[in-house]
């Protein structure tokens, strides 16, 4: 480089106008993202808000073309289903978690099983709707709730396998060996030491996957399906709040559009609701 | 005999040969479960594969590079789906991924302190909100907005160009493969965007300082060292991306127009695996047709097997330099 390129102004200006540009175009494309989220919590406000009444929660879906109903059916019917998929998942996830973590660090099994939960965090969620439904469905000749619940499950483990993980790496070494050396057995430890310490970091990984798997639709299409009907029974097809939205806001008729609107508002506000809970607890713990 | 076989009492020695026991037993139970998710990977592959057996055996690897898609003849092919699918992902990683870069940017080098997790936990909710929201979105709000400005903006400016005008040629209905992209593209960016800020938050910050030390600018800094320093973990973040686009459902079936045609226009309707499968698979009866779908469902979950593994691998190259940091 010669020595009259550090005297020559031209390029000062115009690094400094690559570097405006630059940071000018990383700016608007923050604003983008914000401006993207409000407008579609505000479009989800204002169309949802209009369609909630106390009917909607009172009532069963309705009839094709008919007045009136509400979404009854489908709040009781997604509660049983995530409420079961939680029962289900939270035990299995946590366990795997405690192994990666506890017994995870020479093991070629550990290794494996890290990169394949990894790649199940993200698998698309209609293909394991397919799986449950040739696992489940076909064997029992019939749609099912507890077939909704085993496909959330299988989306919600790899989430809380994860975190469980994560959190239990975060406990110290030296609380492991303290115990250790009061002659605690391993078990022991993972158990009351070590799960105990990271126990708020667990609940958050278990708080997001319910986030996650409360606004699941695809996985439900296949499983759960739909009924028309208010029914407690696991065994039946079962009305959700995911697939009557689905289903309500492609139809044509404009009572079923307005309850699609009223049943996403209430998907949304949980779904964030968990997820803004999820960092109130795990905040609370890094606080301590 | 030494000291600790004296103390080796038999009770102690019944006391401890339990507690090996239920160490064994513990961890054994952990590894179980934690096998699961192994046995479900294989489980979906194997299973899948069985489903789709009559389609491979009747129209071998034909189906994968075969247009017709006839339910009433039993005649399937599923590159119209397959094309959707590359389609709207490619154009949802176009777009997601110059803006999650410039929002990674902004959230670790220009972005006031105070500002930083509000600013980063917005965007996070914005992965949060559930796909079908995005759906609903699209159809009922996007999509009228696009049908009546941009895609007559977009014919009369890169519609005239002479080959690639041939994207942006059709009749302005709102919803299509280009539409099913943008949604997919809002959808994917704050998962690009969040590993784009962990990964850049690695870089040590002796080697940011020395770069501002000699003059460089903020810019300068982020494409000269930030981003050379992290390549990997930045290409692992945009795979991860598109595997997320190439298997999402929701927001794509509700504005894809799922109609079973290949068009050169990206502003015809379309159809993608997934939407596809969310449409028909209700209604398949046991057979070709049924077995026709299973096999799109493979095909899909092979594909984002492959994306998700080299993502997942690189972001593990990625992870090792942090290591080399301390």
């Amino acid at each position: 480089m010669s020595h009259s390129t550090f005297k020559d102004p031209s390029i000062y200006a115009r690094r400094k106008r690559a570097n405006f540009i630059g940071l000018v175009l990383s700016m608007s494309a923050m604003a983008i993202g914000l401006i993207f989220l409000l407008w579609i919590l505000s479009i989800l406000m204002f169309k949802g808000f209009s369609a909630l009444s106390l009917s909607m929660l009172t009532h069963s879906t309705p009839a094709p073309g008919s007045e009136g109903g509400g979404l009854a059916n489908a709040i009781v019917g997604s509660l049983m289903i995530v409420v079961s998929c939680s029962l289900l998942s939270t035990p299995i996830g946590v366990l795997a978690g405690v192994y990666l973590s506890e017994y995870g660090d020479r093991s070629k099994i550990a290794a494996i099983t890290r990169f394949v939960n990894d790649i199940m965090l993200s698998a698309p969620s209609i293909v394991i709707g397919l799986f449950v439904y040739a696992l489940v469905v076909v064997p029992s000749k019939h749609f099912s709730g507890w077939a909704g619940t085993i496909a959330l499950s299988l989306i919600a483990i790899p989430v809380v396998v994860r975190t469980t993980e994560n959190m239990l790496k975060l406990v110290p070494v030296s609380l492991r060996e303290a115990a250790f050396a009061l002659g605690a057995p391993k078990w022991k430890v993972s158990t009351s030491v070590v799960l105990k310490a990271a126990k708020s970091g667990v609940m958050t990984g278990l708080l997001l996957a319910l986030a996650r798997v409360s606004g699941e639709t695809a996985p439900l299409l296949f499983t759960a399906l739909n009924n028309q009907f208010f029914t407690l029974d696991m065994n039946k097809p079962m009305a959700n709040l995911p697939v009557v939205i689905f289903q309500f806001a492609m139809s044509p008729y404009d009572n079923w559009v307005s309850l699609a609107w009223g049943g996403a508002l209430l998907i949304t506000l949980t779904v964030l609701a968990l997820n803004i809970v999820a960092r109130v607890v795990f905040r609370e713990k890094v606080a301590v | 005999m030494n000291d600790a076989d004296i103390l080796m009492t038999p009770h102690r020695q019944s006391v401890l040969r339990w507690q090996r026991w239920q160490d064994f037993l513990f961890e054994k139970t952990t590894m179980v479960f934690a096998l699961s998710t192994l046995v479900a990977l294989t489980g979906i592959i194997v299973s899948l594969f069985i489903s789709s057996w009559p389609v491979l055996t009747t129209f071998g690897f034909e189906f994968f590079y075969t247009v017709e898609w006839d339910i009433i003849n039993s005649k399937f092919g599923g590159l119209i789906a397959i094309f959707g699918t590359v389609a709207t992902a490619s154009i949802a990683i176009l777009i997601a991924l110059p803006l999650s870069f410039g929002i990674a940017v902004f959230l670790t080098e220009t972005c006031h302190m105070s500002l930083r997790r509000p600013l980063g936990t917005a965007i996070e909710l914005l992965a949060a909100v559930p796909s079908i929201i995005y759906g609903m979105f699209g159809l009922f709000v996007f999509a009228p907005l696009f049908a009546e400005y941009v895609q007559p903006a977009l014919a009369g400016t890169l519609g005239q160009l002479p080959g690639l005008g041939i994207l942006f040629t059709g009749a302005f209905n709102g919803i299509g493969i280009l539409a099913a992209g943008l949604i997919l593209a809002m959808m994917i960016l704050p998962f690009i965007a969040s590993v784009m800020r962990d990964v850049f938050e690695i870089v040590p910050s002796i080697l940011k300082e020395s770069a501002y030390g000699i003059g460089c600018t903020t810019w300068e800094v982020v494409t000269k060292i930030v981003l050379p320093y992290t390549k990997t973990g930045v290409v692992g973040g945009v795979m991860l991306g598109l595997g997320r686009a190439l298997g999402e459902t929701m927001a794509v079936t509700f504005v894809i127009g799922n109609a079973h045609k290949l068009s050169p226009s990206l502003f015809s309707p379309g159809n993608s695996i997934a939407s596809t499968l969310a449409n028909e698979f209700g209604e398949a009866e046991p057979g070709l047709h049924y077995a026709s779908l299973f096999s799109l469902g493979l095909a899909l979950f092979l594909i984002t097997l492959v994306v998700l593994s080299l993502a997942k691998w690189m972001l593990i190259h990625a992870e090792a330099k942090k290591g080399m940091k301390s």
